[in-house]
């Protein structure tokens, strides 16, 4: 019988193996998925990994999106991974997203049609306000009524997508737009669009800000007292109470921190690559950012390398839709299936499988 | 005429990188009280899980009245007459105590008949109990109640008792033995572990001694002296700690009227404490767990605040300020929770010393760490403390009990604390560990600081206290000179056999 | 707006209907919660649960045969959770999200046919007599089935919970899992049955969606009633006729927003529909905010073990 021992300390070498074993497992699978879609396993898996970066045919445009598409997962990813460090569970990112987006927007359009080199700085800052005023309501409510994070969080993503709606359909509408829901398209509006900044490479001020985050974070957690009190916090609670964290502090700030990001993620993308505030303009980064920062491990540069690959899944599985028909859900839940893959083999960095004699359980 | 009851042969238990029980060969008899005797880690608590079908033996067999015993899991073993007390983990808090006793029984009657039983048994075992009270509130020496009576309603052959006086008061204690007795003169056999050599001495009538893993001797302990037994426990002789006189010096830490509400659950609040400790001095606090122990270590160490008036060092008023500032200031402490509380278990030695020494030893600039400074501290306790392990590098779950327990004691003294408050010190610790443990203690009096030290052993407490006073539900007793001090005294500080009866089975 | 075209009768005949796919979630994902394991995934299990019972009621046109099939997919869709979680150890929370994401997908997934369709009709029961008495008669006697049989699990829950020794059993491995393994009981297996019972739950939940209170299928159509749902645990405090109070409650304020969007009341039509949410999250920090002696009324009815990793070591 196969039996788990729990090691002396955790594996170093387990800890950077899991998230290969999980993306190989995952390719694996997701081959079987597609097969049983009717779907050549092989060549699917090769439109969705390899063909958008070293096809000829599609390089040229899918290169870039990498980038674009990577930017609001690392930017989120990392934010909400403080606070899964420290069993904060900040499951509402979407939310949060939406938010800054709304807000950032909201400056902007305001300006209309002002040009200025400050407004676009402005709705940077608006955007991130919108994001941490959200991620504050359950980080409050946790602190001052013990309310539980997970589900208020969630739930207000809810509420924040019928604001969106309610902002697409009235105090944002483009009133030149012929009364179709939508605000006015930022890419026409030069001080408020977030443009390339190289041409061609999908390079845009959001990619910057998710560089800097990642390295912010590496440095918060690796060389600052806060990263290692957040860090304690999520081993054990107690000794961090005991070692003087204050939690509800550390609440508020992996919140806060998380929301911010995320909301900065939104503004973004709204004025951005998306363009325009829409009833749908957000497309579940902030879930997908769930499944990031869990197969970056959790750290900034795991997390780098995590967006990126998804990011790649993104933009494979719109090509995979196009060229082979594979519908957009089957990514979805290939996106899902990492994360069990990942949660899966995880078990291996902390315990060792040794076969044997049956135990009595 | 000794019949015997249990014979046990050859038993072999491995885990990754220990044998827990190499080849452990002895009998238990029909009606005998049996000590297995034994130091943390030498094999005990795994011996009693193969008997009781938890764990299963790699080699040897049992054999139980002469037929072949091999239990595949505790009903079975209990359905054989095998009944345990634990000394952790069996009961549920949040059910009452009928459900916890039904969850024992293979075939509990209805709700109602079973509660009757229970008020009849522990009415003839003088240990009264109400059936229909929540686990959660009752104190530990009621909680060993429902666990004994769960098992004598099983009419047990083998009842095997895990430390069973290390949550009770002396006076208890003798209660507790008059009912041991009680079921011995019935016919029940008993398998008593123990580290307490008197009891032994007192109760048993054969005792088994093992030593890492390997059994020593099986004796009779009425014919041996308690230090022949702790000589063949411990394999060689135990260094006594040495106090070093000293004059008493001024008043360090004062606690006037300290009343916390318990932050946890089930915890007990503490209550208008009253206390003076001097500088050079170790006052010893006793009580039965659950007493307001963890509770009083959180209050001084800053983890729960209380009125700022309610704690003094030096005359200054520290009561509501966090563990940060009263480290700064001196207030040290090592709770008694080494896993989870006093170290985090997955993080490494380096960074379990930056948890309480950062402040002191100047481990952050401006909030940046300074991992050199965290290491090399590291590297200090390890080697002032003698902690064995490969490197500071290493998890604190890698270490033994022992091993992490010196290294969270000398965390905190080479600090240099003016005042250190320790919760039970050496619980589960190694005999040589503990006595070096008590000795850095007394070193570090003797150097001027003022300690408190809360433990549930009172032996510990006599050997180096200078003052002794004791919790019970929550309140302090005045503090005594320890010097003096009998059994009966110290126990009725503790409360005495609170509401226990002797048991009066012969006589109903 | 005109409020006299809301009918008070019909508003808690619908009431209840609105009420019962949560009611089922969430009674499910009480005894999970029970046993000591917390299952987040109760979103995804419920919109697997929705896409399986659709799809086998039109392909089979029997509306039974969907509901348990809904019942089955959701089960062996909550067993990989439960196996990730009992026997690969994994966080609780991360893998509950990761079923709710992969729920979302596959579901969307297998649905891809089915968008558009309507389904077989699922007939009321008709009690004789008792339906016509007035008012009474159409809010209690004149619903399908599965309003009854989930009142029916409600109350065999309870039951289960209070005076079984099974209920006994499950509670204890909730409330401290080393004393139940050393007392013997198989705390995984327990754990197991618990999680699938959940899922099963969470999939009859989801394919009342599909099948009655909507009918159709649409992606996302659960549209956050598994996380509505165990919101409503906590405001039980875990108590199974609790959990129906808080359905109905939610129930109530679901319709009530949806007559007043239909009587066209000025409040425009975005805030009507958030209003259940708002309100879910309003009443959880009611129930966790502390109360005198500093403990919230939720925190001592937890489940002790309540999302803790439980590993035989010794």
């Amino acid at each position: 019988m196969v039996r788990l021992e729990k090691r002396p300390q955790p594996s170093k070498k387990w800890i950077y193996l899991t998230p290969i074993v999980a993306v190989v497992a995952t390719m694996i699978a997701g081959g079987i998925m597609f097969a049983i879609l009717g779907k050549d396993p092989f060549e699917a898996i090769r439109t969705i990994f390899w063909d958008p970066l070293f096809n000829e045919q599609f390089a040229a445009y899918s290169r870039p999106q990498l980038l674009v598409k990577a930017a609001p997962l690392i930017l989120i990813a990392i934010g909400l991974s403080l606070g899964f460090r420290a069993g904060i569970w900040n499951i509402g990112a979407e939310g949060q997203y939406i938010m800054g987006a709304i807000f950032g927007a909201a400056v902007g359009l305001a300006f209309y049609p002002t040009e200025s080199w400050i407004i676009f700085p402005l709705m940077v800052i608006a955007g991130a306000i919108g994001g941490l005023l959200w991620a504050m309501i359950p980080g409050v409510l946790r602190v001052y009524f013990r309310t539980n994070e997970i589900l208020v969080s969630l739930l207000l993503v809810y509420v924040a997508e019928f604001i969106l709606a309610s902002m697409s359909l009235g105090l944002l509408r483009n009133p030149e737009g012929a009364g179709f829901p939508g605000s006015r398209n930022f890419k026409s509006y030069a001080s408020a669009h977030n443009a390339e900044l190289i041409a061609g490479t999908g390079m845009h001020w959001g990619v910057v800000a998710a560089f800097i985050a990642v390295i912010f974070a590496y440095v918060l957690l690796a060389k600052h007292m806060l990263g290692f009190q957040i860090r304690l916090t999520g081993e054990a609670p107690r000794a961090a109470r005991f070692g003087g964290v204050n939690p509800a502090r550390l609440i508020l700030f992996c919140l806060g921190t998380s929301g911010a990001l995320a909301g900065l993620a939104g503004l973004f993308e709204v004025s951005g690559p998306s363009g325009q505030i829409s009833i749908d303009f957000n497309v579940g980064y902030g879930f997908t950012a769930i499944i990031v920062a869990f197969l970056g491990r959790l750290h900034p540069v795991g997390i780098l390398l995590a967006g990126l690959l998804m990011a790649l899944t993104y933009i494979g599985g719109e090509l995979a839709s196009l060229m082979l028909g594979i519908p957009a859900a089957a990514i979805q839940a290939f996106q899902g299936m990492l994360l069990f893959f990942l949660l899966a083999v995880d078990v291996l960095t902390n315990y060792r499988v040794s076969f044997g004699k049956a135990e009595v359980a | 005429m000794t019949t015997a009851l249990l014979e046990i042969e050859g038993l072999t238990k491995a885990y990754p990188g220990v044998v827990a029980n190499d080849h452990v060969t002895f009998t238990i008899n029909e009606g005998e009280v049996h000590a297995l005797l034994g130091e943390n880690g030498a094999g005990k608590s795994t011996l009693v899980k193969m008997i009781y079908g938890l764990v299963k033996p790699d080699a040897g067999t049992m054999r139980l009245r002469g037929a072949a015993f091999t239990p595949p899991e505790p009903r079975a073993a209990r359905a054989d007459g095998i009944a345990m007390v634990f000394q952790h983990f069996s009961l549920f808090e949040a059910l009452d105590v009928a459900e916890n006793i039904a969850l024992g029984m293979e075939n509990p009657p209805k709700m109602r008949d079973l509660a009757a039983q229970i008020s009849k048994v522990s009415e003839e075992y003088g240990l009264p109990l109400d059936p229909f009270r929540t686990v959660g509130d009752l104190s530990a020496g009621e909680r060993q109640r429902v666990e004994i009576i769960r098992c004598l309603l099983q009419n047990p052959k083998l009842l095997i008792m895990d430390e069973p006086t290390s949550v009770l008061t002396p006076q208890e204690v003798d209660i507790l033995f008059k009912t041991l007795e009680q079921l011995r003169s019935e016919g029940t056999s008993i398998l008593y572990i123990s580290h307490k050599l008197d009891e032994i001495r007192r109760l048993c009538d054969t005792a088994t001694i093992l030593r890492l893993g390997k059994k020593v001797d099986t004796c009779n302990p009425r014919e041996e002296s308690v230090r022949t037994m702790a000589e063949m426990m411990v394999g060689g002789t135990l260094h006594v700690p040495e106090r070093v006189p000293h004059a008493q010096g001024d008043v360090a830490l004062e606690i006037n009227n300290l009343s916390v509400p318990s932050p946890l659950q089930f915890g007990t609040s503490l209550k208008e404490i009253k206390l003076k400790v001097h500088k050079g001095e170790v006052l010893g606090v006793g009580g039965v767990a659950g007493n307001g122990q963890d509770e009083l270590t959180a209050a001084l160490s800053g983890e729960v605040v209380s009125a700022s008036g309610a704690i003094l060092l030096h005359g200054k008023s520290v009561g509501h300020l966090p563990p940060q500032s009263r480290r700064a200031m001196g207030i040290l402490a090592a709770p008694e929770e080494r896993l989870g509380h006093a170290a985090a278990p997955n993080m490494s030695l380096t960074e379990n010393a930056l948890l309480t020494a950062n402040v002191r030893k100047k481990m952050a600039r401006k909030g940046f760490l300074n991992w050199a400074a965290a290491k090399d501290y590291a590297k200090d306790v390890i080697r002032d403390f003698d902690v064995r392990t490969p490197g500071p590098e290493n998890a604190a779950r890698s270490l033994s009990g022992g091993n992490l327990q010196k290294f969270v004691i000398g965390r905190e003294i080479l600090q240099k604390p003016d005042v250190l408050v320790v919760n039970q010190p050496t619980w589960g610790v190694d005999a040589s560990a503990a006595a070096d443990i008590r000795q850095a203690l007394l070193d570090l009096a003797g150097e001027g600081a003022a300690i408190i030290v809360i433990s549930q052993d009172l032996d510990e407490l006599m050997e180096i206290s200078d003052r002794f006073a004791a919790l019970n539900g929550g309140r302090l007793t005045e503090p005594v000179p320890a010097k003096g001090l009998t059994v009966d005294q110290i126990g009725l500080m503790m409360g005495g056999a609170h509401d226990m009866e002797v048991a009066h089975h012969g006589a109903a | 707006m005109d409020l006299s075209a809301i009918s008070p009768t019909l508003l808690i005949a619908s009431l209840m209907v609105a009420a019962t796919p949560i009611l089922l979630a969430a009674i499910g994902e009480l005894v999970v919660e029970k046993a000591g394991v917390l299952n987040l995934g109760v979103e995804g299990m419920m919109i697997t649960g929705a896409i399986c019972g659709f799809a086998i009621a039109v392909e089979t046109g029997s509306p039974v045969l969907g509901f348990i099939c809904a019942a089955i997919g959701a089960a062996i869709l909550s067993m990989i959770f439960g196996v990730l979680t009992q026997f690969f150890l994994s966080n609780q929370v991360a893998t509950g999200l990761a079923l709710t994401l992969f729920g979302l997908g596959l579901s969307s997934l297998l649905g891809q046919s089915y968008v558009g369709i309507k389904p077989p009709s699922t007939e009321k029961i008709d009690f004789p007599l008792l339906s016509d008495i007035p008012y009474l008669g159409p809010i209690v006697f004149n619903h399908d089935l599965m309003v009854y049989l989930t009142l029916a699990l409600v109350a065999a829950v309870w039951a289960t919970l209070k005076y079984t020794r099974a209920g006994l059993i499950l509670r204890a491995v909730g409330e401290n899992h080393d004393a139940a393994h050393a007392l013997g009981y198989k705390v995984i297996r327990v754990r197991l049955m618990a999680i699938a019972f959940g899922g099963a739950c969470a999939g009859l939940g989801g394919a009342y969606l599909s099948l009655i209170r909507v009918p159709q299928w649409t992606e996302g159509m659960t549209a956050g009633a598994g996380w509505i749902a165990l919101a409503i645990v906590v405001f039980a405090s875990w108590r199974p006729l609790r959990v129906l109070l808080g359905a109905y409650l939610f129930g109530g304020v679901t319709v009530l927003q949806l007559n007043l969007q239909a009587a066209g009341m000025a409040i425009p039509v975005e805030y009507l529909s958030m209003s259940p949410y708002l309100i879910t999250i309003l009443v959880l920090v009611i129930m966790s905010a502390p109360r005198k002696g500093g403990k919230a009324r939720m925190s001592l009815a937890a489940p002790a073990c309540l999302g803790r990793a439980f590993h035989a070591s010794s």
